[in-house]
């Protein structure tokens, strides 16, 4: 087990060192950025401000993880949350309770998944170019439901998923935490992480070694439209209406590179959920942080592809072999000491 | 028949259908004023998608074409406004940026190995972050230049015009057409895309040639940003968001193969007409809202896509049993 805490305290370590580093250099920048408030029963603060504003791009990193593990991309998550916020705005304003609405939007989001799975499993599609369709359709269909207009709602039970607080924390974190987690469990404690690893690695091979590949493809991608579901219910209740134009926008891009800057390969195979919750963490702090400390808005987007470009050099085979040349001997120990672990 | 022209020769065949229904419903829409907006309103769409034919038959793609697009307006109005450069000088100066930007992005691509997708997303960030920087609020463009190029047009009988922009995509497209199938480059670039192995083992030089596709689709984008500069006279930071995947679509509608290694730049032409032509009959139909375009446009990709695969399969099958 300790082995276990061990080789995770490994793994995590460069994202955790990274989001350390940029909070100390948020702090420096603004000094009261680690205060904490408690007004009303809920905390307040930079650091919970953080948490919240980045749930949309937390909950499609665990659905994106999931997908990018089996050597996919999801680029309509964007389009989903547009489409998901819609229905359940659609929903909630034409009578139905909130149980009903929610039910009925997270069932959009999985069918939604289901439409790319069964491209991309069953038609043999290449996975950017099945979930394109859906990306530029998806806004369309959104539009369609809300006729063009931003339909606002003001159903106190579904606000309160965007603006309510639980124990102190605000919904929104308490879901993609809960959901992380849920996610986390269900893919380590049991072999399903594997079999997705398996099938990222060599689709063929775990076909043949009896890995029902189409099914988990197809599971992947329903995962990645639910949680795309849930994170559009957010987006909606945090803004009190559905913006087919506005909702979502861009996420995709976001969620992939929380994904990446966790450490999980586009090329498919080894993934980790909690990576990928503290790259969207990053990502996020990098958001905010730019605002608090004054930098203007503008080099934002300057910072975060100075980012991706840093991460791809490190992350580069061509790097990695360059590096393990130059530590070769400390290399050689450490598979030792991780064989003797074993 | 090849097998290899039957996507091209469905969407010929579906333009035709479809602008023959159009006709059938709105008769004006036969003349050469409309042929020639068309040209013209999807003059930077095309010139842009040239780039991406090249891009995505090497079997990559690029996400930043759009942003590019925008940094080239920018940098534009920038430029006019600020110094008294004449803007042919300018225009050199755009195309020389994003053409080593682009080379810049192919470059990453070969010697770090890293997927198209996440260097040219990067591109994407970093090409729309300088817009911001140069400037965030949309300027205007008012050097005489501007005016006289936009005054130059060629006139069809039946008072259709073939503007310069128009008439521009027209030769960018011709010119796709003779890098791709008459030199050494177009036919290493579908070498490429029929597989980096077997391409190197031929003897086909993968980096040079990654690099000058990745170059040609900057120096497209830059081109396409100049043309938007002169559709629209003016640079906005926040302009041609998402052209990237209309570039796409209208690749894929156009018949080329989204693995590589086969399609014609003359279908994408078709691709883009066929995109243009939706908009239009959105236009002219008046109810229809314009959220209609995304819908089609999406289920036409979908249906090529299916036509694709049913392709790969019987030509496969073929080959099996030759």
């Amino acid at each position: 087990m300790s082995a276990s805490v061990k080789s995770h305290a490994v793994r995590l370590f460069p994202q955790v060192a990274a989001l350390a580093v940029i909070l100390v250099m948020v702090s420096i920048a603004f000094p009261g950025f680690f205060r904490l408030e408690m007004q009303n029963g809920r905390l307040y603060g930079s650091l919970i401000d953080i948490l919240n504003r980045g749930a949309p791009v937390a909950l499609l990193a665990i659905g994106m993880t999931v997908v990018i593990a089996t050597k996919g991309i999801d680029l309509s998550v964007g389009a989903v949350m547009a489409i998901c916020g819609a229905v359940a705005a659609a929903c909630i304003t034409s009578g139905y309770g909130l149980v009903a609405t929610l039910i009925v939007t997270l069932g959009t989001g999985i069918l939604c998944g289901l439409w790319n799975g069964i491209l991309v499993a069953v038609l043999d599609i290449q996975p950017i170019i099945a979930t394109l369709v859906l990306m530029v359709a998806g806004r369309g269909i959104a539009q369609l439901i809300t006729e063009g207009a931003i339909l606002t709602f003001n159903d106190a039970g579904l606000i309160f998923i965007g603006s309510g607080s639980f124990l102190g924390l605000p919904m929104p974190v308490v879901i993609w935490l809960v959901f992380g987690i849920v996610v986390a469990l269900l893919v380590r404690r049991t072999a399903l992480g594997m079999l997705i690893e398996a099938l990222g690695v060599n689709r063929r091979a775990a076909m043949l070694s009896g890995v029902s590949t189409g099914v988990l493809l197809i599971a992947a991608y329903m995962l990645s439209g639910l949680c795309a579901a849930i994170a559009g219910i957010i987006a909606a209740a945090d803004i009190r209406g559905a913006d087919a134009n506005n909702a979502g926008l861009w996420l995709e891009l976001d969620a992939i590179l929380a994904v990446v800057v966790g450490g999980t390969s586009l090329l498919g195979g080894r993934f980790s959920i909690a990576a990928s919750l503290l790259g969207a963490l990053i990502i996020q702090s990098i958001n905010t942080g730019i605002l608090l400390s004054g930098f203007p808005p503008e080099f934002n987007l300057i910072i975060k592809a100075a980012i991706i470009v840093m991460i791809l050099v490190i992350q580069s085979p061509r790097a990695r072999t360059a590096f393990a040349f130059l530590s070769r001997p400390k290399a050689a120990e450490e598979t030792k000491t991780e064989q003797e672990a074993k | 028949m090849n097998p290899r022209y039957l996507p091209l020769t469905a969407t010929v065949a579906i333009f035709l259908i479809a602008y023959a229904v159009c006709i059938a419903q709105y008769p004006n829409m036969l003349s050469t004023r409309v042929i020639g907006n068309l040209l013209t309103d999807n003059a930077f769409l095309g010139i842009a998608a040239v780039g991406m034919t090249f891009v995505i038959l090497s079997g990559g793609i690029d996400l930043s074409i759009g942003a590019v697009i925008a940094f080239t307006g920018v940098f534009l109005a920038v430029l006019l406004q600020a110094t008294s450069i004449h803007p042919l000088a300018a225009f050199v100066l755009a195309l020389l940026v994003t053409t080593a930007f682009g080379a810049l992005m192919g470059a990453i691509i070969h010697h770090l190995e890293m997927p198209p997708f996440i260097v040219t997303l990067a591109g994407m960030f970093l090409a729309r972050g300088m817009a911001f920087v140069l400037s965030i609020e949309s300027i205007p463009i008012k050097h005489p230049f501007y005016a006289t190029l936009k005054g130059l047009y060629y006139k069809l009988p039946g008072g259709g015009r073939i503007t310069l922009i128009g008439g521009l995509m027209l030769l960018v497209f011709a010119a796709g057409i003779l890098i791709a199938h008459r030199t050494r480059f177009g036919a290493n670039v579908y070498a490429l895309g029929g597989g980096v192995a077997t391409a190197r083992l031929m003897g086909v030089p993968i980096g040079g040639t990654t690099i000058g596709i990745y170059a040609l689709s900057g120096f497209l984008a830059g081109l396409s940003g100049i043309v938007f500069s002169l559709y629209t006279s003016a640079g906005y930071s926040l302009a041609t968001v998402g052209v990237e995947l209309d570039a796409i679509a209208a690749v894929v509608i156009g018949g080329t193969l989204l693995t590589g290694g086969s399609g014609f730049v003359a279908g994408t032409l078709v691709g883009i007409l066929i995109q243009g032509l939706i908009q239009t009959y959105i236009t002219f139909d008046g109810s229809l809202s314009s959220w209609w375009t995304k819908i089609l446009i999406g289920l036409l990709l979908f249906i090529f896509i299916l036509l694709q695969k049913g392709l790969i399969h019987v030509t496969d099958r073929k080959r099996r049993y030759a």
